[in-house]
């Protein structure tokens, strides 16, 4: 349980970084909390890690007229605690509340969790909720790609050699929009065996405007419900009506792990999303 | 290939050379001799080798030594020297006995210490969920609670 030996870099700059991932079979060390495990496991024996805890330019979240960016360092701790995200995008804090433990959360980074993608992880599903861009950056240069083509699968980033995720951007909803994140696993901190996210909006009538849900842990990457989305435009809020498009999970690709068979996982993730919606709803009446 | 690292534990400034590889509590163990931190899983479930690095817990199997470079660790041999008298933390677990094979109460302890640090008043409810990420075997978890609580009630009153 000791992680294989390999050559430490700690770049005290992003080219400096960018320059030692090229070429050595090098991995990036974010916050380090699945790849230090899967190291210690010895499930990975890269020549080099790149420490990029130095780096000055991955930090921080910003907020600029609805554009949230956060550095690929973004700490969860800091995200669950960031008091303007809190104010324009408050299903981050409640879906991060539900990632591991405090002890985990004060190292692990957004931009990790992007970087090794486990199905259930609740930071990617919030980026595919929002439709975030991702920037990609290496030696060579620089691109942008849109979260639903950079995950190609489970634990599976659409990184190429060399390359590294510097930073994820996306609108925030309107301010007051309606949202909720749940999930379900065995005990407080595990992975989800299902979870799922919805934002709305609706106009001066109390119709839906706007809605987007997501479901996470089922297959190998979270998945939109864009059926759903679409037949909720127009609609009220109405129990029975989110029971019917929350049925959409069942043509959705699952997986079934020792905990959970895909008939089980789905029905959860049903149920969750049926909850989502619900519970987003009264979010809008007490505001 | 070693390399050097210089950090402070409890206060004492230490430089050693260290293989890259050796995880931050294996450090304090075999190199500088702090054997009160504990290992159960070394890979980031049990929370045992829970220590605060410039005052946050983090699991001390999942971070290298040398990335500790220039940082400030408390470990459970830092909350009380050993002729004073206990810390209120720690006297209130003895209190409640909320310890029975004592492997899992340095994690706790320190993870109570940041908890009642940033809420000095928590809920069962809050206890309960700040030390979701500690494993304890023995005691089915009631008497830390209790002692967290008391430790707060403590902690509060100006006696720490």
């Amino acid at each position: 349980m000791k992680a294989p030996p390999f050559d430490y870099h700690r770049p005290q700059s992003l080219p400096e970084a960018l320059e030692l991932l090229r070429g050595a079979d090098a991995r990036v060390l974010a916050g380090g909390q699945s790849l230090v495990p899967m190291l210690n496991f010895r499930l990975l024996a890269p020549t080099a890690l790149v420490d990029i805890n130095a780096l000055d330019e991955l930090r921080g979240i910003t907020i600029e007229g609805g554009r949230l960016s956060f550095g690929a360092m973004a700490r969860q701790r800091e995200i669950e605690r960031h008091a303007g995200l809190a104010e324009i995008a408050p299903i981050f804090a409640q879906a991060v509340r539900e990632i591991g433990h405090r002890q985990t959360r004060n190292r692990g980074t957004i931009g990790g969790s992007l970087c090794h993608l486990d199905p259930s992880a609740e930071l990617p599903m919030l980026c595919v909720l929002h439709d975030a861009t991702l920037t990609i950056q290496s030696a060579g240069g620089s691109r942008r790609v849109a979260v639903r083509d950079f995950i190609q699968g489970a634990m599976s980033p659409g990184l190429d050699a060399g390359e590294m995720l510097t930073r994820i951007e996306m609108e925030a909803w309107p301010q007051g929009h309606a949202f909720a994140f749940l999930e379900h696993a065995r005990r407080a901190g595990d992975y989800a065996m299902s979870s799922a996210a919805c934002l709305l909006t609706f106009d001066a009538q109390g119709a839906i405007t706007r809605a987007a849900i997501c479901v996470g842990g089922l297959g190998d990457r979270p998945a939109r419900l864009t059926h759903a989305e679409q037949s909720l435009l127009g609609a009220r809020p109405d129990e029975q009506l989110f029971a019917q498009v929350a049925e959409e999970v069942e043509r959705l690709p699952a997986e079934g792990s020792i905990h959970a068979s895909a008939p089980f996982k789905r029905q959860i993730a049903r149920t969750l999303v049926r909850r989502a919606l619900t519970s987003a709803c009264a979010t809008m009446v007490t505001a | 290939m070693k390399q050097d690292l210089t950090l402070t534990v409890n206060g004492v400034s230490y430089t050693r050379a260290v293989e890259p590889r050796v995880n931050l509590g294996d450090f304090l163990r075999h190199d500088l001799g702090l054997t009160g931190t504990h290992f159960g899983c070394e890979h980031g479930i049990c929370g045992a080798c829970t220590v605060l690095v410039d005052g946050a817990t983090l699991r001390s199997c999942l971070m290298f030594a040398v990335q500790a470079q220039g940082c400030e660790i408390t470990t459970v041999e830092g909350l009380s020297d050993a002729q004073a008298p206990l810390h209120p933390i720690q006297q209130a677990f003895r209190d409640q006995h909320a310890l029975q094979c004592g492997f899992c109460t340095p994690g706790m302890l320190l993870t109570v210490v940041e908890l009642l640090d940033e809420n000095p008043d928590p809920s069962e409810a809050e206890v309960r969920d700040a030390i979701s990420g500690n494993i304890c075997r023995c005691t089915g978890y009631q008497p830390i609670v209790d002692a967290a609580l008391q430790a707060a009630r403590t902690l509060k009153g100006g006696t720490r």
